[in-house]
């Protein structure tokens, strides 16, 4: 098969250049470190960019969060630090709406899509499958670069003068597709799309080595239904993105070009500023079909890889095998394929037929069913076993509670009925954040935690782990729980200020207090932040080469590992990653062959 | 000065909290880890069943603390399909809330690590599988049947009796145009609009059907139990008819008409009645991000009886004859000096 032939090569070049504890290549610090093709260290670049832009963009989400409890009140400092944007220490509209927009757009596809998914996908998937490196190293190094210069590109739209883009995350038309229409609507908008497309150049880069590497690159033994879950949900993601991705392509550049080229795409009949524009026959419903098509998608983009380091994180400190592997195989499969068919749920009161409408509930509310399978295995994973409560298997029970609260309330939006009053209410935000958001985060934390001993050789320090998780848990709660009674008395989500609202307007305290727990929560991401890089330096060392004592592949590898992963051979797997607490045996790994008196699952 | 204080104080805290982690590590390596670990499970085990407790107490203090001030009773027959579906969605998804949020954090606490328990293998049992794909899959049925049911109901065909009025979104305010005594909204071509020859919607005055339509701003006025089609539209950019007492809204496209229609239940006097609040009003919401006076974008809705709404609409005068006064006979008698106004085309 063609894992065996991977490997021989890959092993012929590595077992000649080890050199002992520090060992590989020579090599500089520029090809080590920077422009490096080995995937741990671009896994590393992924997931410190990643951590830069969560917060920025949690710094935003704070800015605006000042607003929204404290619309009378006046912040000097804010002026020092924005200049015009907040005059007089008060955040101006058009700011406010490019804070909302960056916020979105960066913790969306920047730190839950590139930060989550970049970051495991390149340091699990070799080291899980038992490869020495992706398929294309070379392409998975562009990948990081497409990204940081989609990073630049829109870092730079946060200095222009004119100010980024203000459209929303989505950036519908026709507002981002006129100049006329705003501030944020001038070159900012154009730098947003310029960004996302290289975004999604990486992305694509990303996603086809993922999936290359998994088909093709997994060692002797290793059946795809003996990978660890998460590589599943990583394979499923990567499926996902390169299936999704170019359709946002297509709707961005189409974007472009009613900007810039007075194309007539998404633009029909219409006045702006007293101005008649020429434009007719476009339909602005097109860009959200477009939009969309990988909106939804891109949701799952950012949960299944949370959802796979779950289960799998469960399992490990659990001490008990995933209940109903096939079952949860299953439903991440049938979440894949739910996932491109739910998209116009975003759409129900756009000016959907209403026909069109009815079938999308029906495959929305469907996807529920793999997502409960999930959730009572989950529970019937810790049911009886022997639970170890790391700061990673917290965050993974925060993870499931947070998606059980967050599902839920997902069944609400996504019957039409009820999505008529709640669309576009805060009730939406309070949703995605915790489904989304919140619980991909509590996913991507507990990873961190997890596999920080083999990406760096030492443990972080679990003590502010502990802090970390209890503030975290409870504050989301509590910032995103009461927002869903904003949504059902009907407040609009995007309104900086309710006072002038007759019906909007009895939540000031409310708001305050949620402005309160969220500063909370912003300076408590500190101690993780102080946390990570202390221990990158200075943490406990790791003295074993599988401190959990789990199963999988990447334990086997020394402590350090170079790159190649591997001194000597790739191991061998002769039975699935889920043996725990077998036969009396605490776990039994992957690589053990199974014996003769060993009792069958 | 302030900010500065509060920052030292952040950063001090941080330092504080750093401090003490890694004292517990040294604690830690001094007692030995395997200790320190058992501990700090316990401790988490308790904090996770605490959690669940205080969470819960949370939820209902949550909900005693907020729930007179959202929903209100419904202000439109769909409203009161749409408040029905809310309960029984509701219903249901409590239940499974409760069950599945006890079970995680009871689990949790239950079977935390103890040194006389050996983790049960259990790596699966079909039977369960089933019941638990099943059980999901008939609610969530249910969900969608009722969801379905109610859908139809509300974007069914507009009774015939229906009153029509256009709603046009613009950047940041509602416009309205009334059909007239016809019943027909006249037809309308975006090039034509021009609110400095008063025609801010764009109506072809070529067509009759364009010369009673009476036009107004930011005010919409229904009358209470009688159905209403909204035909809606935008000029500029995309915007949302939000109705919150109507429990309706439609995006407000343009380029793209939408419609939706509904009853209004109550008068605007009777829910300040119903809310005590003598300051009533129904709003209109603008909810699709529109630009940087998205969040001020608010309309009035005034629904009145019959005769009121009558004596309103008799009160104002169609936009034809505002364009165009010298058709107007009576006012070519009272004004004889008014300038015709230029640009208006004449049939």
């Amino acid at each position: 098969m063609s894992e065996t032939t991977t490997v021989h090569i890959a092993d012929a070049k590595h077992a000649t250049t080890h050199h002992g504890e520090h060992g590989h290549h020579q090599q500089s610090f520029i090809s080590k470190y920077i422009f490096s093709m080995d995937h741990k260290t671009i896994g590393k670049q992924f997931l410190i960019t990643g951590i830069v832009w969560a917060v920025i963009g949690g710094l935003f989400s704070v800015v605006f969060r000042l607003q929204l409890g404290y619309p009378d009140t006046t912040f000097p400092i804010l002026e020092t630090f924005f200049g015009k944007w907040a005059k007089g220490g008060q955040i101006q509209p058009e700011f406010y709406y490019s804070l909302v927009t960056m916020h979105g757009t960066i913790l969306v596809f920047f730190v839950l899509t590139a930060g989550l998914s970049g970051t495991f996908a390149n340091i699990l998937i070799p080291l899980q499958i038992g490869a020495r490196d992706m398929a294309a190293p070379f392409l998975n190094m562009l990948s990081y670069w497409f990204f940081f210069m989609a990073g630049i590109v829109m870092v730079a739209s946060i200095f222009v003068q004119t100010g980024p883009a203000s459209g929303g995350w989505t950036m519908y038309p026709p507002l981002s597709a006129l100049r006329q229409a705003g501030d944020g609507q001038k070159i900012g908008t154009d730098l947003w799309l310029i960004s996302m497309a290289l975004f999604i150049v990486s992305s694509l880069l990303g996603g086809l080595n993922y999936i290359t590497t998994i088909l093709n690159m997994r060692t002797k033994g290793m059946s795809m239904t003996r990978l660890p879950l998460t590589i599943w949900a990583l394979f499923f993601t990567a499926v996902l993105g390169v299936l999704s991705f170019p359709v946002l392509l297509s709707g961005a550049i189409l974007l472009l070009f009613d900007r810039n080229l007075g194309t007539s795409f998404y633009l029909s009949d219409i006045v702006i500023n007293g101005e008649i524009l020429p434009n007719e026959g476009g339909s602005a419903i097109l860009y959200q079909h477009l939009f969309w098509f990988l909106g939804h998608p891109e949701v799952y983009i950012i949960l299944l890889p949370a959802m796979g380091m779950v289960s799998e994180i469960l399992s490990v400190n659990s001490r008990k095998p995933i209940f109903g592997y096939m079952a949860m195989l299953g439903s991440l499969f049938a979440i894949t394929i739910l996932a491109f068919l739910v998209w116009a749920h975003h759409m129900f009161v756009s000016g959907l037929n209403p026909f069109l409408g009815s079938v999308f509930v029906l495959l929305t509310l469907l996807i529920a069913v793999p997502s409960a399978i999930k959730v009572f295995n989950w529970l019937t994973t810790i049911w009886r076993g022997n639970i170890r409560f790391t700061p990673a298997a917290l965050f993974a029970i925060g993870f499931v509670s947070l998606f059980i609260s967050g599902g839920l309330t997902g069944i609400f939006l996504g019957n039409t009925t009820i999505d008529i009053h709640l669309h576009d209410t805060m009730f939406v935000v309070a949703h995605f954040h915790i489904v989304m958001g919140v619980a991909s985060m509590f996913g991507m934390f507990a990873g961190v935690y997890h596999w920080f001993p083999k990406m760096y050789g030492r443990y972080l320090n679990h003590t502010l782990g502990y802090i970390h998780f209890w503030v975290t848990i409870v504050g989301a709660y509590l910032t995103f729980w009461p927002m869903h009674y904003q949504g059902l008395a009907g407040v609009p989500r995007r309104y900086l200020d309710k006072g002038g609202w007759v019906n909007f307007n009895q939540f000031g305290e409310l708001d305050k207090f949620i402005t309160a727990v969220s500063i909370i929560i912003f300076v408590t991401q500190f101690v993780f932040i102080i946390n990570f890089f202390y221990s990158i330096y200075k943490g406990r060392k790791v003295r074993t080469a599988n401190p959990w004592g789990a199963n999988t592949l990447e334990w086997t590898t020394p402590i350090n590992p170079g790159h190649g992963n591997w001194e000597g051979d790739i191991p061998e797997v002769h039975r699935w990653p889920y043996d725990y607490g077998k036969d009396g045996r605490e776990f039994i790994p992957q690589t053990e062959p199974v014996g003769a008196s060993e009792s069958k699952h | 000065m302030q900010t500065l204080l509060i920052s030292a104080i952040l950063i001090l805290f941080l330092v504080v909290i750093f401090q003490i982690a890694k004292a517990s590590e040294y604690v830690a390596m001094i007692r030995g880890y395997e200790n320190a670990r058992k501990q700090s499970n316990k401790i988490n085990a308790f904090l996770l069943l605490v959690f669940l407790v205080v969470g819960l107490i949370g939820v209902y203090y949550c909900n005693e603390l907020l729930k007179d001030k959202i929903l209100g009773e419904p202000a439109s027959n769909h409203g009161v399909l749409v408040d029905r579906m809310l309960y029984i969605t509701l219903g249901i998804t409590i239940v499974v809330f409760l069950t599945t949020q006890i079970a995680l954090f009871w689990f949790a606490y239950k079977y935390q690590e103890s040194d006389n328990r050996k983790a049960f293998y259990y790596p699966h049992n079909n039977t369960l599988e089933l019941i638990w794909t099943v059980i999901p899959a008939i609610a969530l049925s249910v969900l969608v049947g009722f969801g379905i049911f109610y859908w139809f109901k509300i974007t069914g065909l507009t009774p015939k009796d229906a009153m029509v009025v256009e709603v046009v979104g613009k950047q940041f305010g509602w416009e309205f145009r009334y059909p007239g005594a016809d019943g027909i909204l006249g037809k309308k071509y975006f090039k034509k609009i021009d609110p400095a020859n008063n025609n801010p919607v764009g109506q072809l005055w070529e067509d009759p059907a364009n010369h009673d339509d009476v036009f107004v701003e930011q005010e919409m006025h229904l009358v209470v139990g009688k159905p209403v089609q909204l035909v809606i539209g935008a000029k500029d950019v995309i915007h949302s008819v939000g109705l919150v007492h109507f429990r309706m809204k439609m995006d407000a496209v343009p380029g793209t008409p939408t419609t939706m229609w509904f009853t209004p239940k109550f008068t605007t006097k009777e829910m300040k009645a119903k809310t005590g609040n003598p300051d009533f009003v129904y709003e209109i919401s603008c909810d699709q991000l529109c630009g940087k006076g998205h969040w001020s974008m608010r309309g009035i809705i005034v629904v009145e009886t019959q005769e009121e709404f009558d004596a309103w609409v008799a009160s104002k005068t169609p936009q034809y004859l505002v364009a165009n006064p010298d058709k107007d006979p009576a006012r070519q008698m009272e004004n004889t000096n008014a300038a015709p106004l230029t640009g208006a085309i004449i049939r």
